[in-house]
């Protein structure tokens, strides 16, 4: 099953797309093990995830922490420290 | 109180008539004392700002502060509420943001509208770049940790 993934503002310009489809290998299981298995992915990946502590996740369009598990998502979002208002 | 309040939430690139809001919440009614409006707005940072882009996450946006706006209600005894955010270019001196919270007593309004506020700059899907003065790109405004404090005292006990 592929899931989307979208990110938004500087994690989104440093991997360079707004959003892709991608299969997830079976051992990822929570949002911690997406961020390391997409930091692996290539230079822009390593770049926008180099602190993986800052990245904000949304799954199906709620926050969710990185422990959170990610089986059954359509959709994970990652992006940084949110500045509406 | 019926206690049927339903939120309205727009999320929209155009600006926003702040007394036409308030009128909408408020006419017909006499059952309103009080009505709190926070509107935010694009400062120029002495000068140095020649607009704010903001990008927002379509759809959750929309939930997210469905969800806050629906804690607002179901915590203060409130008679209408309305929020309101722009996404898009927004100049200096424009409309940003929006809050409109009406209750029987001032109580409830200032604080519904100040929870609002609070919740919104943290967990609100929108990020904000700044376009400079001088035409270069500035950098996408960062986070502030004041923010989230400000965010968590909603959650402790209140005195």
């Amino acid at each position: 099953m592929s899931t989307k993934l979208i990110y938004f503002a500087w994690v989104r310009e440093r991997i360079g797309k707004p959003d892709e489809e991608v299969e997830l290998p079976s051992e990822i299981e929570t949002v911690a093990d997406l961020l390391r298995w997409l930091k692996s992915r290539g230079e822009e990946y390593e770049n926008a995830l180099q602190y993986p502590d800052v990245i904000r996740v949304a799954i199906n369009q709620e926050h969710v922490g990185h422990r959170e598990k990610i089986a059954g998502a359509r959709e994970i979002a990652l992006f940084p420290p949110m500045t509406g208002g | 109180m019926s206690g049927a309040v339903v939120p309205a939430i727009r999320i929209q690139r155009e600006d926003f008539d702040v007394a036409a809001e308030i009128a909408g919440l408020t006419r017909g009614r006499a059952d309103i004392g009080a009505v709190v409006t926070f509107s935010g707005l694009c400062r120029d940072e002495q000068g140095a700002l020649s607009a704010l882009e903001l990008e927002h996450y379509p759809g959750m946006a929309e939930a997210e502060i469905g969800r806050i706006a629906a804690e607002a209600v179901e915590r203060w005894p409130l008679q209408g509420l309305t929020v309101i955010h722009r996404h898009g270019k927004i100049a200096p001196g424009e409309n940003i943001v929006l809050v409109v919270a009406a209750s029987s007593h001032r109580q409830a309004a200032f604080e519904a509208a100040n929870f609002l506020m609070d919740y919104l700059k943290s967990r609100a899907p929108f990020w904000k770049k700044e376009h400079l003065a001088d035409g270069s790109q500035g950098g996408w405004v960062e986070a502030k940790e004041a923010d989230d404090h400000a965010a968590d005292r909603w959650t402790k006990p209140r005195e």
